[in-house]
């Protein structure tokens, strides 16, 4: 199954995820998130960073499970491989992500995304998929 | 387009109302023209100028600028007047890169005296300015030192021996805004801005070596130190990731607590705190240093620039006559001074990709510029060059002392991604004349110069309305982005 695909929005990146489950839909967000910013085949797992997050909705939560994300990139010069979520609900979301520190001898960087925003958030599902819409400020 | 397919309504050649429907509490007034509303197309922005009049305590219009275009919550080119006991103050109408900003430096060369060496300039500058996705600087600062800097502004800059106090005369607020605390900054935000101080950045950021083109106003030129063919610089960058991670950490406090404000907000972009409130007063001392740590960094930009020209040139400071003609932001919320109604009243003006232009006069202005007014610095895209305009009355009493900011996205990045695909940008610049060079080549695409309005119909619009005068028209040489 596709994991995700990026759409155009204005100034900025747009980008629609799927899942099976909505563990499934919060892990490639955080894949979709590394697989835009960097070459993914390049990053090692060689640590692990865990990932605690709360909000007030499913919405709510993606927007702050991504914030957090994308910090460990801006913020901590950290590349992720992988993300897996291990605990899940409308409310909170516990996973771990697997990668290794940003060498620039080694890692190209793609594209710069700068923040996450609320604009136009969306999570929704069907018994068999759950979509996400998220647009990011590049 | 008929009116009610854009709901505006054309009060004359260089103005647009939005009425008032809803729960609009003021009208909109976008400054713009038949050219610019037309190729607007379907760009949701005038929605969000109306969006912005629903907040409260707005004072008279929500107002947008001819390069308006789409933004989060507030357009970009927005500028909204709130009252400080009843109006709010919102992250989303400063925008993500606080105190976003440029600065021009003038030079004692003509066009002449670097003609042949602008590939050498360009790269020594590239060399010299740390630029690029998540690009570190120099420093490495220290928790204390960083602290001064977030108080302190560009004058922290001149204390460690970046540039002169004569610098700190013509910056905006003289580089520091009042009322800046750290202590309401996240442990985040001050880990992002640790290493970051003295970069550029990346997207449209860049450092553009110009020549002076046109005069257009031969008094106000001359008070601001410019002449045909004078080399100057120019240089446009902002907080980086430290203003960004404060605009996000708000952001989100202000959405959390969305549901206290006790009125609807159409958007969640435009979450919001009362001015009056501890949150919004802690967001502006917040912001306040964010908008501080932008002139340190624009501060150290240009002191690098002065010491690569000295380096390439050989010539002593004496002779270059590197000098700061003015340094001003285009993203920003400030308190200031406005007669509603005949009685002085204390505003809080947000700008977000909007430039303050102060009328001859002002109290704010450095003496040398009290008659021509403020200096206003309008960047356009990479390698079309900018204008200079300066301040007037009529801005200071029609748009809260405000103008554009520059030439304003027409093109998604995607779209200019596919329009310059298979085009060699770096050769089509310098076939063009102006040498470039980019750490990403990524941005260069993204940045092509058909991706944005026309900046000579953006300047015509608020010359034509007044809110601003022209001065000089400045064109590309070279350009690092990155």
């Amino acid at each position: 199954m596709e994991r995700y695909r990026v759409f155009d929005h204005t100034a900025d990146l747009g980008m629609e995820i799927y899942g099976r489950t909505a563990g499934d839909l919060f892990s490639n967000a955080a894949f979709a998130v590394f697989d835009i910013i960097t070459d993914l085949s390049q990053i090692r797992p060689r640590e692990t960073r865990d990932i605690v997050v709360e909000g007030s909705g499913w919405e709510d939560l993606l927007v702050n499970f991504l914030r957090e994300v994308l910090y460990l990139f801006n913020g901590d010069s950290f590349l992720s491989k992988e993300c897996f979520v291990s605990e899940i609900d409308e409310v909170r979301v516990v996973g771990k992500v697997s990668g290794e520190q940003f060498d620039p001898f080694r890692h190209r960087i793609h594209k710069e995304i700068k923040a996450v925003t609320y604009h136009q958030v969306m999570v929704r599902h069907t018994p068999e998929l759950w979509t996400g819409k998220v647009i990011f400020d590049v | 387009m008929s009116e009610q397919m854009t709901g505006l309504k054309k009060i004359d050649d260089c103005r647009w109302m939005v009425s008032m429907t809803g729960g609009m509490r003021v009208p909109g007034i976008i400054y713009s023209s038949e050219k610019l509303i037309k190729e607007m197309g379907a760009d949701e922005s005038p929605k969000q100028v109306a969006n912005v009049a629903h907040l409260p305590g707005i004072v008279k219009f929500s107002l947008a600028m001819p390069d308006m275009h789409w933004g989060y919550g507030f357009p970009i080119g927005g500028v909204a007047a709130f009252d400080l006991e009843e109006g709010i103050i919102s992250p989303g109408g400063v925008g993500y890169d606080i105190n976003c900003g440029c600065r021009l430096v003038t030079t004692r060369l003509a066009l002449e005296d670097v003609r042949d060496r602008v590939q050498d300039l360009v790269r020594a500058l590239f060399q010299n300015i740390p630029a690029g996705v998540g690009s570190k600087g120099v420093l490495k600062l220290a928790a204390r030192d960083q602290k001064k800097v977030l108080i302190d502004g560009a004058k922290w800059a001149v204390d460690q021996g970046y540039g002169t106090q004569e610098d700190l005369e013509t910056t905006e607020d003289r580089g520091a805004v009042k009322g800046a605390d750290p202590e309401k900054i996240s442990a985040r935000a001050l880990e992002r801005g640790r290493e970051q101080l003295g970069t550029l950045g990346s997207g449209n950021h860049f450092l553009e070596i110009e020549v002076v083109e046109e005069i257009f106003d031969a008094d106000a030129a001359a008070a601001f130190g410019l002449e045909r063919d004078q080399v100057a610089v120019l240089i446009h960058s902002g907080s980086r990731g430290l203003g960004y991670q404060v605009c996000d950490d708000y952001l989100a406090l202000m959405v959390k607590h969305i549901g206290e404000l006790g009125f609807p907000l159409p958007d969640r972009q435009l979450a919001c705190a009362y001015l009056s409130s501890p949150r919004g007063k802690d967001y502006l001392a917040a912001m306040a240093c964010a908008a501080n740590y932008a002139w340190a960094n624009r501060q150290m930009l240009m002191h690098w620039t002065r010491e690569t020209f000295e380096k390439v040139l050989r010539k002593p400071p004496r002779e270059l006559g590197m000098k700061l003609l003015y340094d001003v932001c285009h993203n920003i919320a400030k308190l200031e001074q406005f007669v509603v109604d005949g009685k002085e009243k204390t505003l809080c003006i947000h700008r977000k990709g909007a430039t303050r232009a102060f009328p001859p006069g002002h109290p704010a202005l450095p003496g040398q510029y009290r008659k021509a007014g403020q200096p206003v610095l309008i960047p356009g895209d990479m390698g079309t060059g900018s204008y200079v305009l300066a301040g007037t009355e009529r801005a200071f009493t029609e748009t809260f002392g405000s103008t554009c900011h520059g030439a304003g996205r027409v093109m998604s990045r995607t779209q200019a991604m596919k329009a310059s695909k298979g085009r060699a940008i770096t050769r089509e610049m310098a076939e063009r004349g102006i040498v470039i060079m980019a750490s990403g080549k990524g941005t260069l695409s993204e940045e092509i110069p058909e991706a944005y309005k026309n900046l000579d119909e953006v300047v015509d619009v608020v010359h034509r309305a007044g809110i601003s005068r022209k001065v000089a028209k400045l064109r590309a040489l070279g350009c690092i982005k990155g």
